[in-house]
């Protein structure tokens, strides 16, 4: 009935309630930010090393999102846990863990992995899922514990998760005034770095396909800046539509098949959609303004831009087909760079307030304002696709500072550094791979 | 000694050195002397300074290759208008060079409104040149919105010299 984390919560407050006389209202949403961390236990996975790192990733993945707190191993009274076994509740629940995972990994004839995984409800003596099992080849070793940690996460929590993803990125490397930047790619957690251009051009602003294997950015190559898309596995790259001016700020549509994208004609920055199939082009503002950052609503039915055409820089949101836009920003600042979370619920932005650049989200409809990133200068959000977690880009001031990337869950806690091998800027968030 | 050191680093004294340096290989400009027909008063191009008549180098250094904006501002400043009154003159004059201006705005803004806003001061600087004479066919403009910075410390003064719209004598180049 209710997830783990939340019944841990529950008998939190039940402690609560006991010492406090006041009206204690339960809540269960794990997005407000006053959920203790759940203890959790990640036995080694039998096997050989690659077993052990194998748990190791899930035991980091976990530990990142916040939401979880590992127990130490030294810890343990049950020591080792066949995957056929149950385990000895008793055991777990004397060093309050509340859910355990363990597994097994083996080899098949044909040089795969198979692992083998369950999780267990510590206090109700029982499998929160039947046993499960990955096949996989061994080079991918890292993606299995990725989907295995997804799916501790969704047992525990009634959420999907978000760890098996990656992030497509800008790569910035060389002094301030000369900066080198290429496209890369890596997993969520930073490993598998892989550049996906040479540095020759300069590349900004990448987004990931929602459906495919694809990125949309924009580049300067031959001195033409517009528009590209790329397909990760083969390379190859394509100018998408064919505009008299520079396109910038590109994203897909929720369903991959359209990318909507600001053209500069002279002073001005429109907003155009170009169909993917068709490659057919809709004109969506018009107007001598700055209307730029377009970003869909998860059903593909709106979008929230930033325009400047009352004055400075504010979020409007508008039918997908074009017409009236609504200002939804009314903040003391300038806001920009908005983005619709996957979940439909919270729209991410970057604004500027008293010299400083923050990261916040609020409503479609602008209400429920809150600031998640504050200092110098923070930029630019992209969400994780179960819309529980932002990442943003941090630049420190001076010849020698540079941006780097962090992660934020949407209660404003838990904000951590995601290593990159040099500066990195734009991050985007895939979805999960699957 | 120091005042050695001020005649060393004096404009004049570069000039002259820069003068001397390039003199043996500097060609004579083919192009005609129309200055009297333009109306140009000021000695642009006539070689007092040092640099080769209708240099990139003669036009960065003489006439001044750039403008600058206020924060968030894509106004040309009297400033700005007549250093572009210059820059007009000596493109009219030297009509053998491809034309493009380079937007660029500070760090202090998202980076892609910094684009549109690069945008803004190029064209603002483009309309300004054609207003002047230059045909507007012969001037191309390219936004690098933050992404090129001529001043990387981090305080207002160098954040007002990367607020610029700069007349580059070539193709654009990425």
């Amino acid at each position: 009935m209710f997830s783990i984390i939340q019944r841990f919560f529950i008998s939190l407050l039940v402690v609560f309630a006991f010492v406090s006389t006041a009206n204690a209202r339960i809540e269960f949403d794990i997005t407000k930010g006053n959920v203790e961390p759940l203890p959790v236990a990640i036995m080694d996975f039998q096997g050989d090393e690659v077993a052990q790192n194998i748990s190791a990733v899930i035991a980091s993945n976990l530990r990142n999102s916040g939401l979880f707190k590992i127990t130490d191993k030294a810890a343990f009274i049950q020591k080792s846990l066949g995957v056929g076994n149950p385990p000895k509740f008793e055991d777990w629940r004397v060093i309050n863990v509340q859910a355990l995972a363990n597994g097994a990994v083996s080899r098949l004839g044909d040089g795969r992995l198979r692992v083998d995984y369950r999780l267990w409800d510590v206090f109700a003596a029982d499998e929160v899922f039947p046993g499960k099992r990955i096949e996989i080849e061994e080079k991918f070793w890292r993606r299995a514990a990725h989907i295995i940690s997804d799916k501790i996460y969704e047992g525990l929590t009634g959420e999907k998760g978000y760890f098996d993803t990656r992030v497509v990125f800008v790569d910035e490397s060389g002094p301030k005034n000369k900066r080198v930047k290429r496209l890369a790619i890596m997993d969520q957690d930073g490993a598998n770095v892989r550049t996906l251009t040479r540095g020759s051009d300069l590349v900004l602003t990448p987004r990931f396909s929602p459906t495919r294997q694809e990125i949309t950015y924009m580049s300067f190559e031959g001195g033409q800046p517009r528009v590209y898309l790329l397909q990760i596995e083969t390379g190859q790259r394509e100018v998408v539509g064919n505009f008299p001016g520079m396109t910038f700020s590109p994203r897909f549509s929720p369903d991959g098949q359209r990318i909507v994208m600001s053209l500069q004609q002279d002073g001005n920055a429109n907003i155009y959609s170009l169909d993917l199939r068709s490659r057919s082009t809709t004109r969506l503002t018009s107007g001598a303004a700055i209307d730029t950052a377009p970003s869909y609503a998860p059903d593909g039915s709106r979008l929230v831009f930033e325009s400047d055409r009352g004055g400075r820089q504010q979020l409007y949101v508008m039918s997908a087909n074009g017409g009236e836009p609504r200002r939804i920003s009314f903040g003391n600042g300038r806001y920009s760079t908005p983005v619709w979370s996957p979940r439909g619920d919270l729209i991410a932005f970057t604004k500027q307030s008293g010299g400083q650049f923050l990261i916040g989200v609020m409503k479609p409809d602008g209400k429920g304002e809150r600031i998640l990133a504050e200092g110098f200068h923070n930029e630019g959000p992209t969400w994780a696709p179960n819309g529980r977690v932002l990442m943003f880009f941090r630049e420190t001031p001076g010849a020698q500072g540079g941006p780097k990337l962090y992660s934020v869950d949407i209660t404003g806690r838990n904000e951590r550094r995601v290593n990159t091998p040099s500066f990195a800027s734009d991050p985007a968030w895939s979805p999960l791979l699957d | 000694m120091l005042a050695a050191t001020s005649i060393l680093k004096s404009p004049a004294f570069l000039a002259l050195a820069l003068g001397l340096a390039v003199a043996g290989c500097a060609k004579k400009d083919k192009l005609p002397d129309n200055s009297g027909q333009l109306g140009l008063n000021n000695g642009v191009g006539n070689g007092s300074g040092g640099a080769p008549d209708g240099s990139q180098q003669q036009f960065t250094t003489e006439i001044g290759d750039r403008v600058f904006f206020e924060t968030d501002s894509s106004t040309l400043t009297p400033q700005a208008r007549q250093v572009l009154t210059g820059q007009a003159q000596w493109l009219i004059r030297y009509p053998q060079h491809p034309i493009t201006i380079e937007g660029h705005a500070d760090e202090r803004g998202t980076r892609e409104y910094n684009l549109a806003l690069g945008a803004r001061r190029a064209a603002a600087t483009r309309d300004f040149l054609a207003s002047q004479g230059v045909p507007r066919n012969r001037i191309r403009t390219i936004s690098f919105g933050k992404e090129r910075p001529v001043e990387v410390c981090n305080d207002i003064s160098c954040w007002s010299k990367n607020r610029r719209a700069r007349t580059a004598l070539s193709a654009p180049q990425g």
